[in-house]
């Protein structure tokens, strides 16, 4: 007798997102362009009660014969990419209407690639997964493309798709594999079965596809290039909820699926994490376009985050929650940040178009700095205690080469997030930004008053929500 | 001490008034008018010098609780924090005495900054405030996490003062110095990994009963040795402080001089000693040899500078050179003498700074080639000026001989030839600031541009007597110190001791 109750529980976030965003595409058709303003406030309504679902349920459950299980440490995650997804799109929307680009397909492609989110993260079956990726990926596809009279955006969609297919494949390829040589494509099946060379091998490839999809070295290539060329708020959504997603399915593959063999996969994780870390590091030092300096970070930072992943499940779940959720709320201001510098109706992406903004805009001179000093993860701010948690696990977890990369690796960040501090507070004022719209300017204080002054004091509570959230791992 | 949180209040008062300045200012001034920004930079600065003044009188009443004769750590706060991390503040004598130094420096630097920062004034009174803060924090701290936290975040505001009001080649300057700092704390913040999983807390008293693997004691010791050998500094990783201090405005080099310094020292006596005995024994002899080292190499670089504030930096490596040696000596004498060397060094190298900063506001040089025959036109300065030379030298009657001579006595316990070569230091230490003084106050005017310059006004006056009646008085009756540092001085060695 199947508990039809439990099961829809289980599946909630996703049931809710599919069913708005197919009524969204109903209304989009018999509205029209009526539908494309309104469509961003749906979307974020739609994102926000997804959210809010998540929690609903938070314990999980299970549905489909195990295809699908969800548990406090997948909804954490499902939490946080939900909410931050509706903020973007809140903030897109003043963007695309200076661009004549306001679409309510916009507002649609983001409500399903949140659902793609969502069904990776439930995801307890490898098909499960490979079409949550995909659902993720083709809808993020199409964002990158989304100015499509733009060569830039044009050119980042492409470059995204055609590399993300290589991945995709290569997820596939890996997960036909482990299915192959282990007989299910279960999680559980997998992780109960006798580890054999061929299922090895499918593990290498799986973890190439997750590693490319999280943007982690040397799988990395495409971060930079489609987050300068996709619209703004299109790379400020790829910076945050499906990163957030993607890290901790990357996390929970590693963790459930092959759980028992973390010695197979222990060093292969170490060598990306450090890869990452080097090379997001070093190649931020010389950008001078903001998008890209901020990819490049962000693939450094993911080298972090993969630290608590290679610690195991034991030691680097809980960290790795803390580490990540800091790191999409400031990644969400600063992007907000890019999104506030306008002047003359153009967009500005230099880093030295911020010169002297410390005497033109104190406060979000001020919020842009908290933000940078939080995400180079220099106390007093939230963001030092993502990088102690991580160093923790990695410690914990006996990774002390690793440790040492990550600090030195810190110290090699420093170096162009001070020089962001050096244009904004030495530098001479350039000419004034535009006033920007609400949702923006809120966006950047408030993620800066949560990463500098709330997780700074109330960080025993965000690291107590990610410790229960990572007790629920346990099968 | 009904339960009310004073050292809290003290520590975070500069914080609260920093945040006041920086909303009265948004919600006064709109958007920013540079031409109208003088009067409203006088306002901010009255206002950064009562808060600090405040700050000061707190510490006062802080200190006025403090009972001496107990060695242990009094008027402690705890709360459970995060993890196993608490927020736990307490004072002992080495810190109250630092604490005080920190919070009397910082009215002083602001009003010296009265006519020489002229532009972005209300940021640099804030920047001033939240350095004050954390450097407070730094002392007052008494869990390692909680400490960490305030050390490094220190060099955030320190790093705009530099970078923002600093000389022609600040940004390098700025750059230098946080990248330095850095780079040593961040191998401190492994070791404290590392201490906080081996004894489950980073509470500083847990620490230091906690016995420490032989063989983890020394890599623990390294990372520590990292940290504050920068901060203090010791040579060979001295290089950013003169530059540092040259770029730095006046009251910038007056607090990095007068207490950032003092967190090296500080560290060492806290984490160093107590908590890594064995590996402290063993480095020993590196650590003497690094101070001689120090003391004998800068004082001959010191002798070489045509800057008068590169100058006054180099001696302060040479100074600190002291505190290693007192430190590292093991001996009632040598700790107590590094401790009254740190204090004794936070005033006067602090008042040269700006006795060095009267003369570059008037003339905007700092070579020393450009005076000569200051005594013509300005006998107060010179008084003063001598005062605090002779205080450097070591003279005694000065706090500077108090400290000199017990940090000797000390490292001569410990070992005849360490001290024998920091006797050297003093000689040279002779050398350098007599020349420096013979070449800027004494011969003839040669510039002519000296011939109209003007003696101190009452605003540097302000700023530099009190420092002065501190040097002698420390000088004559050190006893006031040592009265305070004495239960904490043991009490290090007895850790040591028995650990």
């Amino acid at each position: 007798m199947l508990d039809y109750t439990a099961m829809i529980l289980a599946i909630g976030p996703e049931l809710w997102l599919a069913a708005a965003g197919l009524i969204g595409v109903l209304l989009g058709a018999t509205f029209k362009d009526k539908f494309n303003a309104l469509a961003f406030k749906f979307g974020a309504l739609v994102l926000f009660a997804a959210a809010a679902f998540s929690l609903m349920n938070y314990q999980g459950g299970e549905a489909f014969n195990g295809l699908v299980r969800t548990n406090t440490f997948v909804n954490f995650a499902k939490f946080v990419s939900y909410a931050i997804g509706g903020v973007t799109l809140m903030m897109s929307e003043g963007f695309l209407k200076r661009h004549n680009t306001i679409r309510y397909e916009y507002a649609l492609l983001t409500i399903f690639a949140s659902l793609g989110i969502g069904m990776t993260l439930s995801a307890a079956d490898l098909m499960t997964l490979y079409m949550g990726v995909e659902t993720l990926s083709l809808a993020s596809y199409v964002m990158a493309a989304f100015h499509r009279d733009s060569i830039r955006s044009s050119e980042a969609g492409l470059k995204y798709f055609v590399l993300g297919s290589l991945a995709s494949g290569m997820l596939l390829y890996g997960a036909s594999l482990v299915y192959g040589f282990a007989g299910s494509t279960q999680y559980v099946v997998i992780a109960a079965a006798e580890p054999s060379v061929g299922m090895m091998f499918g593990m290498v490839l799986m973890i190439v596809g997750l590693a490319f999809k999280v943007s982690a070295a040397p799988m990395h290539v495409w971060t930079p290039d489609v987050y300068e060329g996709s619209p703004t708020p299109v790379a400020a959504f790829f910076a945050t909820a499906p990163k957030m997603a993607s890290m901790v399915v990357f996390a929970n593959v590693m963790y459930t699926v092959f759980g028992g063999i973390i010695e197979q996969w222990q060093l292969i994780l170490s060598i990306i994490a450090a890869l990452s870390m080097i090379i997001g590091s070093l190649g931020a030092l010389t950008q001078t376009n903001i998008k890209r300096l901020l990819g490049y970070s962000s693939i450094a930072n993911i080298g972090y985050a993969l630290v608590a992943v290679a610690a195991g499940k034991e030691f680097g779940a809980g960290p790795l929650l803390v580490f990540m959720t800091l790191y999409v709320i400031a990644s969400l201001g600063l992007f907000a940040g890019v999104l506030s510098m306008r002047r003359k109706g153009g967009m500005v992406e230099g880093i030295n178009e911020l010169g002297g903004l410390m005497r033109k805009r104190p406060w979000l001179a001020i919020a842009l700095s908290v933000l940078i000093f939080s995400m180079a993860g220099l106390p007093p701010f939230g963001g030092f205690f993502g990088k102690w948690e991580v160093l923790n696990a990695g410690l914990d977890a006996g990774l002390l080469p690793l440790a040492v990369i990550l600090i030195l690796a810190s110290v090699v960040s420093l170096g162009y997030y001070l020089r962001l501090i050096k244009i904004m507070w030495f530098d001479e004022p350039t000419e004034k930004f535009e006033a920007i719209d609400g949702s923006v300017t809120f966006t950047v204080i408030a993620s800066a008053v949560l990463t500098g002054v709330v997780f700074l004091i109330f960080i025993y509570q965000l690291s107590g929500w990610a410790g229960n959230a990572a007790a629920g791992l346990a099968i | 001490m009904g339960g009310f949180p004073i050292l809290s209040a003290m520590t975070f008062l500069p914080l609260a008034g920093a945040l006041i300045i920086m909303v009265v200012r948004a919600a006064t001034v709109g958007s920013r008018d540079e031409t109208q920004a003088s009067s409203e930079g006088r306002t901010a600065l009255m206002a950064g010098l009562i808060i600090s003044g405040a700050t000061f009188l707190v510490s006062l009443a802080a200190f006025a609780y403090y009972n001496p004769a107990e060695p242990g750590y009094q008027l402690v706060e705890q709360y459970r924090w995060y993890q196993n991390i608490s927020y736990k503040m307490g004072v002992d004598g080495l810190s109250m005495t630092l604490i005080l130094l920190t919070t009397f420096l910082t009215p002083i630097c602001l009003l010296a900054s009265w006519n020489s920062i002229n532009k972005r004034v209300t940021e640099y009174v804030v920047a001033f405030l939240v350095l004050e803060t954390f450097m407070i924090g730094v002392f007052t701290a008494l869990d390692l996490v909680l400490f960490y936290i305030f050390f490094e975040a220190g060099l955030i505001p320190m790093f705009l003062i530099i970078g923002i009001w600093g000389g022609p080649d600040k940004i390098y300057a700025a750059f230098k110095f946080f990248l330095y700092t850095l780079i040593g704390s961040l191998f401190m913040l492994v070791a404290v990994v590392y201490m906080y999983q081996a004894a489950g807390s980073s509470d500083f008293e847990v620490l230091e009963n906690y016995q420490f693997a032989r063989n983890a004691q020394t890599w623990l010791w390294l990372a520590f040795m990292a940290s504050f050998a920068v901060k203090l500094p010791m040579w060979p990783v001295h290089t950013w402080l003169p530059d540092a201090h040259v770029q730095a405005p006046t009251a910038g080099s007056v607090v990095l001089a007068g207490v950032l310094l003092k967190m090296g020292g500080y560290g060492f006596l806290r984490f160093s000693l107590p908590m890594f005995p064995d590996a402290s024994h063993l480095f020993q002899p590196v650590m003497f040899a690094l101070a001689v080292v120090a003391i004998v190499y800068t004082s001959l670089v010191a002798w070489r500078q045509t800057d008068m504030k590169k100058l006054i930096a180099y001696s302060s490596v040479a100074h600190m050179g002291f505190v290693t040696l007192g430190v590292f000596s093991f001996n009632e004498a040598g700790v107590q003498g590094a401790i009254f060397q740190m204090l004794s060094h936070g005033i006067i190298s602090g008042a040269l700074f700006l006795i060095v900063g009267v003369v570059y506001d008037r003339m905007h040089t700092r070579e020393i080639s450009a005076y000569g025959g200051l005594v013509h036109r300005m006998p107060i300065y010179a008084t003063l000026f001598m005062l605090f030379t002779m205080a450097n030298v070591g003279l005694p009657g000065t706090s500077g001989f108090i400290g000199e001579i017990l940090t000797m006595v000390g490292g001569f316990q410990a070992s005849s030839w360490a001290a024998f070569g920091a006797a050297l230091g003093v000689i040279f230490s002779a050398v350098y600031m007599l020349t420096l003084y013979r070449r800027t106050v004494f011969g003839q005017i040669t510039n002519p541009k000296l011939n109209a310059i003007k003696d101190m006004n009452l605003i540097e006056l302000i700023c530099i007597v009190p420092l002065a009646l501190l040097t002698i008085l420390f000088g004559i009756a050190p006893n006031l110190i040592f009265n305070i540092t004495e239960g904490s001085a043991l009490r290090v060695l007895n850790l040591m001791a028995g650990g």
